[in-house]
């Protein structure tokens, strides 16, 4: 007993303090280094299980359902093609590639969908649904930068993979970024820079610019862009006119137009709003006017030919930027679009193809990783360089997760051929032209984090 | 000035679809004592008499795309344009107004199944209740709806022929700035003919002489003999019939989705409230006023003055005329007073 006591008498208060500092720095630093090194446990690790489970999270109801329904489509082709079913599509394209045919790390892949409705706060239980019920490893969909965006949160906030599906604001991989959430789409920026060049070449140096733009995240972050854009290209904005989102009828905001200087409408609007907001500019005779010497213009920079199939002929001629085309002749775009066609009848739109790319290179990331640790993917997807996708060259950003790669601008077509046969590609925008720095100032603000395992 | 003009005529257009859903609102009201919250859904389903209309014009046999050779994809070819190549094209052209000889019949028999198949059996039922049934019953109509044309808007054009706008500015000698569409004038005299029609039916015939009575004193009318109940059930089937022509001519004017009706009731109701629950002059005046004011609250000199205005223009107009009268522009006394 006094040998026990004995060097304990010695010890004043200094020395249990610098004791109990050190053995909590020595306990707590094998888990720092080991955490992410020895694969510790991490939420809804599927384990020996057989099965994993991917969550779709897709607006099935609200403004964006039919994008949304398209989005579905593409997840479960590129379920089926994991699953080594089908044709493969564009797991016989995409370099390098680990994916096997087999699911993924051996275990077949199976998914439960959520529906967001289009609204952040339905998204959010949807997905919470999936990754505390449903036990899923990653979350992807979206289609409303603002629902991406808090469901990017809530997956930093739990510990699971976000693989964005159709977002376009800047922000989501600007000030609202997080470790765990990565998007392929292009943004706001990329559409402006690849844009203006283009626009400069159609209308000239000297042109008036009208806004009317959603009020919300993508709305503004598109409107910035694109100003940013054809004022460098020496345009002049004469008015930005905030409108609400799904505002249905927009002859009040249209009717001011024709009696402002502005000779050229930029439409910052999307899904049902952009189709309504044409069709009342193109009513209300805006595209027959003439103003400063000059015919009226319409632009609608973010283009979908599910857009272009709501507004019908109105779209013919009107500039507009888009990620990817079901027309575009490279080998992984035409795997894709027959693989998607012979499923469905019809050939998949630009949020169909990011969705089936980005679980496409989720699982592949999880084969290099050879594990489904949320860690160990970040890592296997920062700085991921990847071809055979359909957009030539492309890389993951390491800095902001965004995906770098070349962008279309295109126009609606004058003769169509077929009914699918809307929009044409003028011009393939090279990656250098829509590339900026992690810190632009559009994109500043926000911090990646470090990743989150969840557990 | 040019853009107050406009925006007047705006006003007076959105107002003329507002009018057209609160006065079905409100004769229902006035006669039944229902809160019908599946009036909005009735207008959508006036909307969608046109979508289908023109679905059953343009029925096609389906060909074999040879444009697309990834894979083997159809394109449609309509079998009355081809068959009748001279008249086919004009019919299909003219399909929003030849959906109103096909709403009326339609219209007129869903207001009616409505009513005797599920609203009439809540008549005693305390208010909460029927709002609670008719705000079922709008969300299966748009279940149903979504479920067969999708969620998406599906445009309808108005006949080539009224397509443009009308410089009305230059008509008047006042500058080339003052256009409208022709089709949004149209609508607006086709609302403006309605409402007319439907007052001219309530104050010039016997039928309208003992549904007025009816509204005033109900229990008197029924002592009279005169079946009440049936009558109202008829006025029931007007109400669906206005709401649904309104629904039909404004596809031109918004592409028709499942939502629509439900994005009309709100305000609707707000208009019914304002123009006093039950007066179906309120609702009329109500409608155009509330219209008017949302249109010039949109304007950017009025938005740069008060941020946000043209959002809540309508709900702040409400909360101060029923400050002012409690009982709204033409509200009568006794109405949803105990």
């Amino acid at each position: 007993m006094s040998k026990k006591k004995a060097p304990l008498s010695t010890w004043t208060r200094r020395d249990v303090l610098k004791a109990s500092a050190a053995s909590t720095a020595i306990a707590g630093a094998p888990m720092f280094f080991s955490r992410h090194a020895y694969g510790a446990d991490f939420l809804n690790n599927p384990g020996d299980g057989k099965t994993v489970t991917l969550g779709f999270n897709v607006p099935q109801s609200g403004a964006y359902a039919d994008e949304g329904a398209d989005e579905l489509r593409a997840y479960q082709l590129a379920v089926e093609h994991l699953n080594g079913e089908g044709d493969g599509g564009m797991m016989n394209t995409m370099q390098p590639s680990a994916l096997k045919g087999n699911g993924i790390l051996g275990k077949k892949v199976e998914y439960v969908t959520g529906d967001t409705q289009t609204k952040s706060d339905a998204a959010r239980a949807s997905a919470k649904r999936m990754i505390e019920k449903d036990g899923v490893v990653m979350v992807t969909g979206g289609s409303s930068s603002g629902v991406a965006i808090a469901v990017q949160n809530l997956c930093q906030e739990t510990g699971i993979i976000f693989m964005a599906g159709l977002t376009h604001s800047n922000d989501t991989t600007g000030k609202d970024k997080k470790a765990n959430g990565f998007r392929h789409f292009f943004n706001g920026y990329m559409s402006g820079a690849a844009l203006g060049p283009v626009l400069e070449k159609a209308y000239g140096k000297d042109r008036r610019t009208y806004h009317l733009t959603a009020d919300y995240t993508w709305g503004w972050t598109q409107e910035q862009s694109i100003i940013a854009s054809t004022e460098n290209i020496g345009w002049t904005t004469e008015q930005k006119v905030m409108t609400p989102v799904g505002a249905g009828d927009f002859s009040q905001y249209i009717a001011p137009i024709l009696n402002s200087d502005a000779d050229t409408l930029v439409l910052n609007h999307y899904g049902k709003d952009m189709i309504n907001s044409l069709t009342q500019s193109i009513q209300f005779g805006l595209r027959d006017k003439q103003k400063n010497g000059k015919d009226f213009q319409i632009i609608v920079p973010l283009y979908s030919r599910l857009m272009a199939q709501g507004a019908g002929e109105n779209v013919k001629g009107i500039y507009g930027s888009t990620n990817w085309h079901w027309s575009l002749q490279d080998e992984g775009s035409k795997a894709f679009v027959k693989s998607f066609g012979a499923k469905y009848g019809n050939p998949p739109s630009q949020a169909a193809h990011t969705c089936y790319v980005q679980t496409l290179l989720y699982a592949d990331a999880a084969e290099r990783a050879g594990t489904f640790e949320p860690c160990q993917i970040v890592s296997a997807l920062e700085g991921h360089k990847f071809d055979g996708t359909g957009n030539g060259p492309t890389e993951y950003r390491a800095e902001d997760h965004q995906c770098f790669k070349d962008v279309l601008v295109v126009k609606g077509k004058d003769n169509p051929s077929s009914q699918f046969d809307l929009l044409e590609v003028v011009e393939v925008t090279p990656r250098a032209q829509v590339e900026y720095a992690p810190d632009h100032e559009m994109f500043a603000g926000g911090d990646l984090g470090s990743c989150n395992n969840g557990a | 000035m040019d853009a107050i003009l406009v925006q007047i005529l705006n006003g007076l257009d959105k107002g003329a679809a507002y009018a057209l859903i609160a006065l079905g609102l409100t004769l229902v009201f006035g006669t039944l004592g229902v809160v019908n919250f599946a009036h909005g859904a009735i207008f959508m389903i006036g909307a969608f008499c046109a979508v289908t209309l023109n679905r059953l014009l343009t029925l096609s046999t389906k060909v074999r795309d040879e444009s697309i050779t990834l894979f083997e994809a159809f394109k449609e070819v309509p079998i009355l344009t081809t068959k009748f190549p001279t008249i086919g094209p004009i019919i299909v052209d003219y399909s929003v107004p030849l959906a109103i000889l096909v709403a009326i019949p339609i219209m007129w028999g869903l207001g009616l199944l409505m009513e005797r198949g599920l609203i009439r059996h809540f008549y005693k039922r305390p208010h909460a209740d029927q709002i609670l049934v008719t705000f079922g019953l709008a969300i299966i109509i748009q279940e149903i709806v979504k479920h067969y044309y999708g969620a998406n808007p599906i445009p309808q054009a108005a006949p080539a022929a009224f397509s443009g706008s009308l410089n009305i500015g230059a008509l008047f000698g006042l500058g080339d700035n003052i256009v409208y569409p022709w089709w949004r004038l149209i609508y607006l005299s086709f609302s403006l003919f309605i409402i007319s029609a439907v007052f001219a039916f309530l104050q010039f015939t016997t039928f309208g002489m003992v549904v007025r009575a009816g509204m005033q004193d109900r229990e008197m009318v029924g002592m009279l003999g005169i079946n009440i109940e049936r009558r109202f059930s008829l006025v029931f089937g007007l109400a669906a019939v206005v709401a649904g022509l309104a629904g039909v001519m404004y596809t031109p004017i918004l592409p028709p989705d499942y939502h629509m009706g439900m994005d009309f009731l709100v305000l609707s109701f707000v208009v019914v409230v304002v123009g006093g629950m039950g007066s179906l002059g309120g609702a009329v005046a109500a409608g155009f006023l509330l219209g008017i004011l949302q249109s010039f609250a949109s304007m950017t000199q009025v938005k740069a003055i008060i941020p946000g205005i043209d959002q809540i223009i309508i709900y702040l107009v409400a909360v101060v005329v029923l400050l002012v009268l409690p009982r709204g522009l033409l509200g009568r006394k006794g109405v949803m007073e105990d």
